[in-house]
């Protein structure tokens, strides 16, 4: 089977983009790893309804429509159904409910957002330490909420997003370790482009008001470490010169989300490092097409946006990809009639403040920390190979295991290369990423010993 | 920078020729291009194998046996290896005769490494093995290692014997001037009286820029990496006529090779996998083992390694050049003989001369003519 386009993921990007190349009537086919469409941030929207729908905000409820638009635009499209390599060409290996089968493209659309950016410290690995991302996921996925004292520790808007949404549903909160530093001068200089979106920040203080109003808000600490025998049973941090430790069941961590970039990375493409938030992202032109002709990339995939930057960036691709089909379409004329430009900007306007209101962390991750979870393997071991070693995370792996796992370097890739660059007294920039090895997800060895039959299928 | 010796390539040929050139009082640096073992030999299924080998590599590579026995006295450490044997399985009659006739002709040499067993004593060895195999060929000393603490075994010998080693530094030059080399660098220039080509992909590169074009092709052979799962399989096992070699390494995780192809990059400068292709390997081990049909993949690559005609490696002396040592084009089967090899090449290039017979690795039989501009 070939399709003029194959957009992976489902979200804002990934259906906005479709329901456009629909409109020009291009083939299209829409792969996405959920059960339903609406991406992470409008995950169960088709069937979340009432305190749960309620709690979740407006922002949640905006959802619905586009959703709808999506499922009415004639894509095809295949849900619970994984990419697990793509070749230049375009060639793209699925697998769904056991089976791995191929499809074929003229154009590849990345709409697969982002992902929480992972941040080692003591105790991280506990049972009982979760992220704000994947508490949020249970929440929209049947309204579930987290039982016991439960403690949420970090910085950025997801964390007071959930926080808000929790106490909405009566759950209750421990205490939020606030990460954030203060508004510093750098994210007050950006400020003068963030009044334009005033519905914006004021979203943002109410969470603020709200959290402060529960008393549970812990500021200017340090030094956070998760314990407990077995499980997570306590945490402890130092703060104003004392040493603080609390009973906790649960503890939701959040340091900011970054593009998934594993997919532009196993195809060679020419990546940016974003020097405010510390992560890649794939070079892409005007209309989100990387330096591989045929390959776009929508969303926070490109670079973190939200939501809204989102939608207008699959708009963009969608008209980008419309012209890279048929050169006579008038893909510049349809992006300035829909006002796309304008209201991108407006959909961004708040993004500078937040990304310096939320720096990454850059504590040095203590040596006794496991930083790659597959492979158990800690910072002091990769410090000492990482000594020793071109700086390169690839010597690394290869020395000490670290990345080699199931996950594929998800999440000890950025922590490797900060270690690297410490070793070497380098910036993290100046340090590359793993070579990222297909398959993109695990897949069997009898689905890939029946790709052998593929060929009289084709 | 200068040194007595100069060897071009930073993987395990390279690190034993530095090795054991060094230890026997010779001044070496040693520049790659990457980082240490980052093509062929950190991309290996590191199998440490005698069996069904080219007669020609026989006495190389039963030398190398033994020092993998002794891997210790050389390197300080014993690199992984286990010698849990290596099968090649029959899976059919003509398969078997194959064997049978392959192992009456080594003894009729003189070489007793290989022998036959039958189904059930295979499957003693091998309970989870498909019962349709009938026997195949056994050779118990036989094994494999861990490639990754290989290199790093080689690398801190080398270390400890005076080789200063130099990462990200890629060849550029090559020019012999009043009976030196002198070798133009991303880093600099080095001068030494010999240099040794153990440049794996590129050799042919190293070569051409000494003045002694070489055809030398680039193999790149497919891996498969499962999740970890029980032990279940000891030795490593290949099937004769078919594209695999299969083994479970110390961490659990299962290694499926067996010389399936990838994509090499238009620039050969990089590989990729072809998962049709490779669905060939992959396929064949699970007509061995069906029971492993459910465990995961978890990575694949592509690995890049120097492949000749002959499928024979290059050592030996330039035939160009004077005060040059080829050791390249292992075509896929180097990694056994990293030891033996090592050793050969610093006889070279510390006395000029080897004990062993060197004919069948002589760079002339790929000469190439240079183009007439």
């Amino acid at each position: 089977m070939k399709y003029d386009v194959v957009v992976i993921g489902a979200g804002p990007a990934g259906m906005s983009a479709a329901i456009r190349l629909r409109k020009n009537g291009s083939s299209v086919a829409v792969i996405d790893e959920q059960p339903a469409p609406g991406g992470q941030i409008w995950r169960g929207v088709e069937r979340n309804s009432g305190p749960v729908a309620e709690a979740l905000g407006t922002d949640y409820r905006k959802g619905d429509a586009l959703v709808q638009a999506f499922r009415a635009c004639g894509a095809d499209y295949m849900p619970e159904t994984q990419v697990w390599q793509i070749e230049e060409g375009w060639n793209l290996f699925l697998t769904s409910g056991g089976n791995a089968r191929r499809i074929g493209a003229r154009v590849v659309l990345l709409a697969n957002g982002a992902q929480e950016r992972p941040v080692p410290f003591p105790g991280w690995t506990l049972p009982g330490v979760m992220t704000v991302g994947a508490a949020q996921i249970l929440l929209k996925s049947g309204g579930m909420l987290p039982q016991g004292d439960v403690w949420i520790a970090g910085a950025g808007p997801l964390p007071l997003l959930y926080a808000t949404q929790l106490l909405g549903l009566k759950g209750r909160i421990a205490g939020f370790l606030d990460t954030s530093r203060k508004p510093g001068l750098a994210a007050l200089t950006k400020l003068t482009g963030a009044w334009r979106d005033i519905p914006g920040l004021l979203k943002g203080a109410r969470w603020l008001r709200d959290l402060r109003k529960s008393g549970k808000m812990v500021r200017g600490f340090h030094d956070l470490r998760a314990g407990g025998d077995g499980r997570l049973q306590y945490l402890e941090w130092q703060s104003a010169g004392e040493r603080r430790k609390v009973k906790a069941d649960i503890l939701l961590v959040h340091e900011g989300v970054v593009p998934r970039i594993h997919e532009t990375m196993a195809l060679g493409c020419a990546h940016e490092w974003n020097e405010l938030q510390n992560y890649f992202t794939p070079q892409l032109d005007g209309w989100g097409e990387s330096s591989k002709a045929g390959l776009f990339v929508a969303g926070d995939a490109g670079g973190i946006g939200g939501w809204l930057a989102a939608t207008l960036s699959g708009e963009i691709a969608g008209l980008g990809i419309a012209k890279h089909l048929d050169a006579s379409f008038d893909a510049e004329g349809e992006r300035h009639k829909a006002g796309l430009d304008k209201r991108l900007a407006s959909a961004r306007v708040l993004r500078p403040f937040l990304d310096a209101l939320y720096p990454p962390p850059t504590a040095s991750i203590a040596d006794e920390v496991i930083v790659c979870r597959c492979e158990e393997v800690t910072a002091a071991q990769i410090r000492s190979v990482a000594k020793v070693s071109a700086p390169d995370p690839n010597a690394v792996k290869a020395a000490t295991r670290c990345g080699m796992g199931p996950c594929q370097g998800r999440q000890c890739g950025y922590s490797v290369q900060a270690l690297v660059a410490e070793a070497h007294g380098i910036p993290p920039r100046d340090v590359s990423f793993f070579n990222i090895r297909p398959p993109l997800k695990p897949v069997t060895l009898g689905e890939i010993a029946a790709l052998g039959d593929l060929e009289d299928v084709l | 920078m200068n040194a007595d010796l100069l060897v071009i390539g930073g993987g395990l040929h390279g690190l034993s020729a530095a090795l054991q050139s060094a230890r026997r009082g010779v001044s070496v640096i040693l520049v790659e291009r990457h980082f240490l073992g980052r093509h062929a030999s950190g991309a290996t299924a590191a199998g440490v194998r005698t069996l069904g080998r080219d007669p020609a590599e026989l006495p190389l590579s039963l030398e190398a046996a033994g020092t993998w026995h002794e891997m210790n006295e050389l390197v300080g450490d014993d690199c992984g290896f286990i010698a849990c044997g290596q099968l090649q399985v029959a899976e059919d009659e003509v398969a078997l005769a194959k064997i049978q006739a392959r192992i009456r002709g080594l003894e009729a040499k003189g070489f007793t490494h290989e022998t036959v067993i039958g189904g059930d004593e295979m499957r003693e060895l091998v309970p989870d093995l498909s019962p349709h195999c009938l026997g195949g060929a056994w050779v118990a000393v036989d094994g494999s290692a861990d490639p990754h603490r290989t290199i790093i075994a080689f690398r801190d010998a080398a270390l400890r014997a005076g080789v200063k080693i130099v990462e990200q530094c890629l060849l550029t030059g090559l020019q012999r001037r009043a009976g030196r080399w002198i070798a133009e660098t991303s880093v600099g220039v080095i001068e030494a009286g010999t240099v040794v080509n153990a440049g794996g992909a590129w050799a042919d590169r190293v070569a051409e820029l000494a003045g002694e074009p070489v055809r030398q092709s680039i193999r790149t052979s497919m891996m498969v990496v499962t999740e970890r799962t029980q032990a279940r399989v000891k030795p490593v096992v290949s099937s004769l006529g078919r594209k695999l070699s299969f083994k479970q390494t110390a961490q659990g995780t299962m290694v499926i090779g067996g010389g399936s192809q990838g994509r090499l990059a238009s620039d050969r400068q990089s590989a990729s996998v072809d998962f049709v292709a490779l669905a060939a390997s992959v396929g064949a081990a699970v007509r061995l083992f069906p029971a492993l049909k459910g465990l995961r993949i978890v990575r694949t690559w592509a690995g890049m390694e120097a492949m000749t005609e002959d499928h024979l490696p290059v050592i030996g002396f330039s035939r160009k050049a004077t005060g040059l040592v080829h050791a390249f084009g292992f075509s896929g089967h180097g990694f056994q003989l990293v030891p033996s090899v090592g050793r050969v090449v610093a006889d070279l290039v510390c006395e000029g001369r080897t004990n062993l017979d060197l004919g069948a690795f002589d760079v002339e039989r790929l000469a190439k003519e240079r183009a007439v501009a």
